[in-house]
C-alpha cells in the first residue's frame, strides 16, 4: 500500500515535472556567452591568452561559466570569441564541453567587433537566437538556481510585452569602502520599485564630488514608491526577450551593454521597455572585472562560496584535489618537502614541488611548478609550469605561465608578470608593475580608448580631492620609469610596462594587492565627506531608503517646468495641426504625431485635447473672414473636418470641460473675437457631439459659485444652459 | 561502445542526485551493452564493470553508494560465473567418464582437459590472496586462460557460447534482483518497526531521512502510539521537512534544535536515525551533528538505532573520516552572502580573510556509540557488519582502482 502510494505520488510530481518543463522545453533555454570582456584591464596577460581562459583557482574562466549554464538548464550556448578567437575554439573543441548530451556549445567568431553592442548585432543577423536568452560573459562564476527568475521572467513577459530584461543583482554589505575593496568598482546606485521590482534608475560612478546623485523627478512623481539602493552588486546575468537583440539593432550605438543599452532603455520611454531586477541572496554570482575581482573570486571559490563549482568536486575536467582541513586543496603526486609550510586556503596543483622552509599561504598555485626553498609566497596566484628557485619573495602577486624566477628575486604587491617572462637574480619588481615579453603597445584602440576616458575620468575627478594620494603615487611612477629601462636584472628576459596615465592614480584600486592602509582611510574619509555633504543639503539618502514620493514637496519646481513645456507642447502642436490642414494629412496621421509628442513632453490627453482645441480655434481666427458671422461659419467648417482628431482625446469628461474652460481663456485673453459667439460655439460644438451636455453643465455648476468677471460666458450662454437643463429633465 | 559512454557522461553530469538505484540500472545496461567473447566472459563483464566503475567512484568519491554497488554487481558476475563453472566442472567430469569408457586415444587430451578444468575451478574458487590485493593483477585475467584452454576440445563451443549468453542473461537477472532489492529497502526495513517501537515511547531522530519515516510511518500504521522528537538538523533544516510529513501522517511531533538534543535526551526511550554510509568497521559517515546525538544518547543510556539499507553498507574501512570521507558545502546555508560580504573583504589589511566558514556535510559516528543496525536483513550489531559485507561483497573488488596504491 506504501509502495502505491509513492508510486502514486512519484506519478504525480513527474506529472508535475513534466508539466513545467514542457513549458520550457517547447523552447530550449539559449544564452550567448560572450567570450571577450572588450576592456584592457587584464592587459599584459590578455595579449597572449584570452580573458576567458586564463586559469582561477587552476581552472580556466569559462569553465565556470559553462558549468553553471549546464547546471542552470540551458541547452544552447552560443559562444562569441573575438580576441585570440582561436585559442578559445581550440581550447573547447578539446573540451568536454563538445560532447555533453543535452548541452551543445556552438561558437560564433568574428575579429572586427569591438564591443558587447556588435557581438549582439552580429548574433541577431545570425537568427540563431529564437527565445528568451541568458546574456552572460565568460568571466562570470556563479552557482545560482536560474528556475525562480526564469519563471519570473517569463510570467512577467506575458502579462506586459515590454519587460523585455531581467538583471539579477545581489546584495552585499554597503560599508563605505566595501565595493572598492571587494571588487574594485564604483559605487553601483539603482532605484528599484519595491513591489514590480522594475529598474528605474542605474548609475554605476557616483558623482563622488558632490556625494549626491541627481534623479529625475519624473521617477518621483510617477512612482508611488522608490526605493534607492548602494547595496546592490550586479552579477552580470541577464535574461532577456529576443527584442533586446533587435533592440541593439536598431540603436547602432549601444556598445556598452550597461553604459548604453541599459541606460538608454531606462531614459527611452517612447517604447517604454523596461528592465525588471531578480535579487539572489544565498546563492553566489560575480563576474570578473579585474584584478581585485580576480583575487576575489578565487578567495571565494576556496572558500566554497560557490559550491559546487570548487576545486574538489569535479565539475569540468578539473584535476582531482583533495581538501584538507583549514581550506587546503591539494592535488595529487605534488612533492613537498617537510619542512616546507603550506598555510590555510591555499590550493596547490598537480605535479608541483615545494622545496624546503618555504612558506606558502593564501594562494594558488598551478600544475608543475617548481618552488625552491626559503621561498615566501603569500596571497599570490601562480599559474602553471612557473619555476622559483631559491629564496625568492611574492606577496599577492599574479605570475603566468612559464615564468622563470632567477634566485632572490622579489616582487612587490601587486606585480603581474605574463607569460614567460623571466626575472633576474636578487631583482626587486616595484609595486603595481606589469612585466610582459611583449612591449607595450604604443596606441590603443580607438573605442577602448573611448571607454576608458569615459570610465577614468570619474575616478581622476575623485583622486584630485586626495591631495596626498598623489603625491605617493608620483613617487610610485617615477620609481617604475626608472625601472622601465628593459633590464630585469642579469639574465632578464621581458618589459616592464609604463603605467599608462590616469590609470596610475588607479593602480591600486584594480591590483591584486590589498588596499595599502594609507588609501584605506582616505578613501574612508572620503566617504565620511560625503555623508556629511550629504546630510547638510538634507537630501540624506538612507542606505536603502525608501522615498515615497512627496507631491506637496516636489510640487513647486514642478509646476514652473510643466508651465513651460505645456507652452512649448502648445505650439509644436499648433504647428503639426497647421501642416496637416496645408498639406491634407491624413487624420490619423496628425493624431499618431501629436501622440508622440505628447509622449515626448509627457502630457496628459486633456492637454492634447485642449492644445488641438486651441490650434483649431487659431485657424479659424487666421482665415480670413468680414463679419462675426462668417468667423463662425469658418469655425463650424474648420470644426467639422477635424472633429475626429478632437475626438480621439476626448475620453472622457473632463477632457471636455478642459476644452470648455481652455476657449474660455482664449476668449478672455489671445482671440478677443470670439468672446461674443462663444454661446454660439458652445452650441456647435455640443451639435457636433464634440461637447456632451453633461460636460456643460458641470462646467456651468462649477463656475456658480465663481467671480463674477468669470461668469461673463456662463451668462452668455445661460439659454442655452437652461434650454440643456430642461432637456434632460425631460427626458428624466 | 559509444551508446553506454554516453549513458555515463550523462550520469556524471547528474551525479548530484545520482542513488543507488541508478548505479545498478546503468551498471546493468553496461553490461547488456557489453558484447562478450567466447572465452573470458566473466573476465569481459569484470573489466567493463571495472572500467565505468572507476569513473563513477572518481567523479564523487564522497558518494559511497556509488562504489558500493560498483562493488556489489563485481561480486555477482563472480558468484554468477562460479556458480556456471562448477556447473561446467560436473559436466565435464561426466564426459570424461564416458571418453574413459569408449577410447582409450584420447585419454590423455581428456585428463588433459580435465587437468585444465580443474586448474579453472581452483582459480575461482580460490579466496583471494594477499598477493592479488597487492599486485592489484586482475584474477578476471588468469580466469580465462585456464579455462580457455579446457575449452580446446570440439564441441564445446556450442556449449561455450550458450554459457556465455547465459552468463550474461544471469548476472542481469541477479543485478535486477538487486535494483528490485534497493527499491524494496525502504518497506523491508519498515516492516521490522513494530518489533522496535512500543507503546507511548518517545522516538528521537535528527534532520531526515526517507528510511527514517517510513519506519516511523510503519509503526503508526499498526496503532503503535508513539511521539516523534525531530532535532531539526542546521543547516539544511531537514527536520522541519520531516516534522511536516508526521505531522500530516497524524503522528505527535516536536520539534527541537540541534543544541538541544542534550536537554532532551533524559525524555526519549530510543534514538532512530538514518546513515549515509555504514563503514566495515561499524562506524557510520551521518548528517553533520548525528555525533553529537550519539554521545547524548551514550550519556543517558539510551539505544542508537541506525536504519540503513544493505546498499550503503560499504566494505571500506574509515580512515580520517571527517576530512576524507567528508564533503564541505557552501558557506551560504550558514549565512547571507550579502550580510557577511564585508567580512569577506579581501581587499584590505593583510587580504587573508578572518572570518571562515566551514559547513561540512557529515558526521564519523564511531561503531561503539551504535547499538543496533536496522537493514533489509534484520537487525545486527556493529561487531557484526564485517561478516554482512562478506556476504555482499568480494574482496578482490575492495579497490575499483586498478592504480589505486600509486594513486594514493
Amino acid at each position: 500500500m506504501g509502495a502505491q502510494k509513492k508510486r502514486a505520488a512519484a506519478a504525480a510530481a513527474a506529472a508535475r515535472v513534466s508539466e513545467d518543463p514542457d513549458d520550457l522545453a517547447r523552447q530550449p533555454l539559449q544564452a550567448i556567452l560572450l567570450a571577450d570582456s572588450f576592456t584592457t584591464k587584464f592587459r599584459p596577460i590578455t595579449l597572449e591568452r584570452p580573458k576567458v581562459l586564463l586559469p582561477l583557482v587552476n581552472v580556466p574562466m569559462i569553465n565556470y561559466t559553462l558549468a553553471w549554464l549546464e547546471a542552470a538548464g540551458v541547452a544552447e550556448v552560443f559562444v562569441f570569441c573575438c580576441a585570440h578567437s582561436k585559442q578559445v575554439i581550440d581550447y573547447l573543441e578539446n573540451s568536454e564541453w563538445f560532447s555533453q548530451p543535452n548541452f551543445t556549445v556552438k561558437t560564433i567568431e568574428s575579429h572586427n567587433i569591438i564591443s558587447a553592442g556588435d557581438a549582439l548585432r552580429l548574433i541577431y543577423e545570425q537568427n540563431v537566437i529564437h527565445g528568451d536568452f541568458v546574456l552572460i560573459s565568460g568571466d562570470t562564476v556563479s552557482n545560482m538556481s536560474l528556475t525562480q527568475a526564469l519563471q519570473e521572467h517569463k510570467e512577467r513577459k506575458k502579462k506586459d510585452n515590454n519587460a523585455v530584461m531581467t538583471m539579477i543583482i545581489k546584495k552585499s554589505k554597503p560599508s563605505p569602502i566595501t565595493r572598492q575593496s571587494r571588487l574594485g568598482t564604483d559605487e553601483l546606485f539603482m532605484a528599484i520599485d519595491p513591489n514590480t521590482k522594475q529598474l528605474l534608475y542605474y548609475e554605476d560612478k557616483a558623482d563622488h564630488s558632490k556625494g549626491t546623485i541627481c534623479l529625475d523627478k519624473m521617477l518621483l512623481a510617477e512612482n508611488p514608491s522608490i526605493s534607492l539602493h548602494n547595496d546592490k552588486q550586479d552579477c552580470y546575468i541577464d535574461i532577456c526577450s529576443p527584442e533586446v537583440l533587435s533592440l541593439f539593432t536598431d540603436n547602432f550605438d549601444y556598445q556598452h551593454l550597461r553604459r548604453h543599452f541599459v541606460k538608454g532603455l531606462l531614459l527611452d520611454d517612447i517604447m517604454g521597455y523596461k528592465i525588471f531586477t531578480h535579487e539572489i541572496h544565498s546563492s553566489y554570482a560575480a563576474r570578473i572585472d579585474n584584478y581585485r575581482s580576480y583575487d576575489i573570486v578565487s578567495k571565494d571559490i576556496i572558500q566554497r562560496w560557490t559550491y559546487p563549482y570548487v576545486p574538489d568536486v569535479k565539475f569540468c575536467g578539473n584535476r582531482a584535489t583533495k581538501l584538507e582541513r583549514r581550506g587546503m586543496y591539494r592535488a595529487l603526486e605534488i612533492e613537498q618537502s617537510r619542512s616546507a609550510q603550506v598555510g590555510s586556503f591555499t590550493v596547490i596543483g598537480y605535479g608541483t614541488k615545494i622545496g624546503s622552509n618555504s612558506k606558502i599561504s593564501d594562494s594558488v598555485i598551478g600544475e608543475g611548478c617548481t618552488i625552491g626553498s626559503n621561498v615566501l609566497i603569500e596571497g599570490s596566484y601562480i599559474w602553471d609550469n612557473v619555476i622559483i628557485e631559491d629564496g625568492c619573495e611574492l606577496r599577492h602577486v599574479i605570475v603566468c605561465d612559464g615564468v622563470i624566477m632567477k634566485a632572490g628575486a622579489v616582487l612587490k604587491p601587486g606585480v603581474v608578470l605574463s607569460f614567460k617572462v623571466v626575472i633576474g637574480e636578487r631583482f626587486v619588481v616595484p609595486a603595481y608593475s606589469k612585466v610582459s615579453l611583449l612591449q607595450q603597445p604604443t596606441v590603443h584602440d580607438s573605442d577602448e580608448e573611448l571607454e576608458y576616458a569615459d570610465n577614468s575620468s570619474g575616478t581622476v575627478e575623485f583622486s584630485s580631492i586626495q591631495g596626498t594620494a598623489d603625491q605617493s603615487n608620483g613617487e610610485m611612477t617615477s620609481e617604475s620609469s626608472e625601472a622601465h629601462k628593459p633590464k630585469l636584472g642579469t639574465g632578464g628576459v621581458g618589459y616592464i610596462w609604463s603605467i599608462c596615465e590616469g590609470g596610475q592614480e588607479e593602480e591600486w584600486r584594480h591590483s591584486v594587492a590589498p588596499i595599502p592602509e594609507d588609501k584605506l582611510t582616505e578613501l574612508s574619509e572620503a566617504m565620511d565627506d560625503d555623508q556629511e555633504l550629504v546630510t547638510q543639503d538634507r537630501t540624506a539618502l538612507s542606505t536603502s531608503g525608501e522615498l515615497i514620493s512627496d507631491s506637496n514637496a516636489s510640487e513647486g519646481d514642478d509646476n514652473e517646468d510643466s508651465k513651460d513645456d505645456s507652452v512649448y507642447f502648445e505650439k509644436e502642436v499648433e504647428a503639426t495641426f497647421l501642416r496637416a490642414v496645408e498639406e491634407n494629412v491624413k487624420v490619423d496621421h496628425v493624431i499618431l504625431e501629436v501622440n508622440s509628442l505628447r509622449l515626448s513632453y509627457n502630457m496628459t490627453s486633456a492637454d492634447c485635447a485642449g492644445a488641438v482645441f486651441y490650434s483649431m480655434m487659431k485657424l479659424a481666427i487666421k482665415t480670413p473672414h468680414s463679419s462675426a458671422s462668417e468667423l463662425q461659419q469658418n469655425t463650424a467648417n474648420i470644426i467639422t473636418t477635424w472633429q475626429k482628431l478632437l475626438k480621439s482625446y476626448l475620453l472622457e469628461i473632463d477632457e471636455e470641460i478642459e476644452i470648455i474652460l481652455k476657449f474660455e481663456e482664449m476668449c478672455l485673453e489671445s482671440a478677443k473675437e470670439f468672446s461674443p459667439l462663444f454661446a454660439r460655439i458652445l452650441h456647435i460644438l455640443y451639435d457636433k457631439d464634440i461637447l456632451q451636455e453633461d460636460a456643460i453643465l458641470r462646467w456651468a455648476d462649477e463656475k456658480e459659485g465663481a467671480d463674477e468677471s468669470d461668469k461673463v460666458f456662463v451668462r452668455q450662454s445661460e439659454k442655452f444652459i437652461q434650454w440643456l437643463r430642461e432637456a434632460s429633465e425631460e427626458e428624466d | 561502445m559509444p551508446d553506454t559512454q554516453a549513458l555515463v557522461m550523462t550520469f556524471l553530469t547528474s551525479l548530484k542526485n545520482a542513488t543507488a538505484r541508478q548505479t545498478a540500472e546503468l551498471l546493468r545496461s553496461v553490461i547488456s551493452q557489453q558484447r562478450v567473447p567466447y572465452t573470458n566472459q566473466a573476465g569481459a563483464l569484470i573489466d567493463a564493470v571495472k572500467a565505468v566503475g572507476e569513473q563513477l567512484i572518481a567523479a564523487n568519491p564522497v558518494e559511497l553508494a556509488v562504489g558500493n554497488i560498483v562493488r556489489r554487481v563485481l561480486h555477482i558476475i563472480r558468484e554468477e560465473d562460479l556458480s556456471l563453472t562448477t556447473a561446467a566442472i560436473g559436466e565435464l567430469n561426466l564426459s570424461a567418464v564416458s571418453d574413459d569408457e569408449n577410447d582409450d586415444d584420447r585419454d590423455g587430451n581428456t585428463t588433459l582437459s580435465a587437468a585444465a578444468v580443474a586448474a579453472a575451478a581452483r582459480s575461482t574458487l580460490r579466496p583471494p590472496s594477499l598477493q592479488t590485493l597487492l599486485e592489484d593483477t586482475p584474477v578476471s585475467a588468469a580466469v580465462p586462460q585456464t579455462s580457455s584452454s579446457g575449452g580446446d576440445s570440439e564441441g564445446k563451443t556450442a556449449d561455450k557460447s550458450s554459457r556465455s549468453r547465459k552468463l550474461k542473461h544471469d548476472v542481469i537477472e541477479a543485478v535486477n534482483e538487486l535494483i528490485q532489492d534497493i527499491v524494496t529497502c525502504h518497506e523491508q526495513i519498515a516492516e521490522q518497526a513494530v518489533e522496535h517501537i512500543h507503546q507511548n515511547e518517545v522516538i528521537l531522530t535528527l534532520g531526515s531521512s526517507r528510511t527514517v519515516s517510513e519506519f516511523l510511518f510503519a509503526a503508526k500504521e499498526k496503532k503503535r502510539s508513539f511521539r516523534v522528537f525531530v532535532a531539526e538538523g542546521a543547516p539544511r533544516y531537514q527536520g522541519h521537512l520531516l516534522a511536516k510529513e508526521l505531522v500530516a501522517r497524524g503522528l505527535q511531533t516536536t520539534l527541537i534544535t540541534d543544541s538541544a538534543v542534550f536537554a532532551m535526551i533524559s525524555r526519549v526511550n530510543m534514538v532512530i536515525v538514518g546513515a549515509h554510509a555504514v563503514m566495515a568497521n561499524g562506524g557510520v559517515i551521518a548528517p553533520v551533528g548525528m555525533n553529537l546525538v550519539a554521545l547524548a544518547a551514550q550519556k543517558h543510556a539510551v539505544p542508537f538505532v541506525v536504519l540503513a539499507g544493505s546498499h550503503k553498507l560499504c566494505p571500506l574501512y574509515p580512515h580520517n573520516p571527517e576530512v576524507l570521507l567528508n564533503e564541505l558545502r557552501s558557506p551560504s546555508e550558514l549565512l547571507d552572502f550579502g550580510e557577511f560580504s564585508d567580512c569577506m573583504d579581501f581587499g584590505s589589511g593583510s587580504g587573508s580573510p578572518l572570518l571562515h566558514v566551514v559547513n561540512p556535510a557529515f558526521d564519523y559516528v564511531p561503531p561503539k556509540l551504535v547499538s543496533l543496525f536496522i537493514t533489509d536483513a534484520g537487525g545486527h550489531n556493529p561487531s557484526y557488519m564485517y561478516r554482512l559485507i562478506a556476504d555482499y561483497y568480494s574482496a578482490d573488488d575492495l579497490v575499483v582502482q586498478r592504480r589505486a596504491i600509486a594513486g594514493n
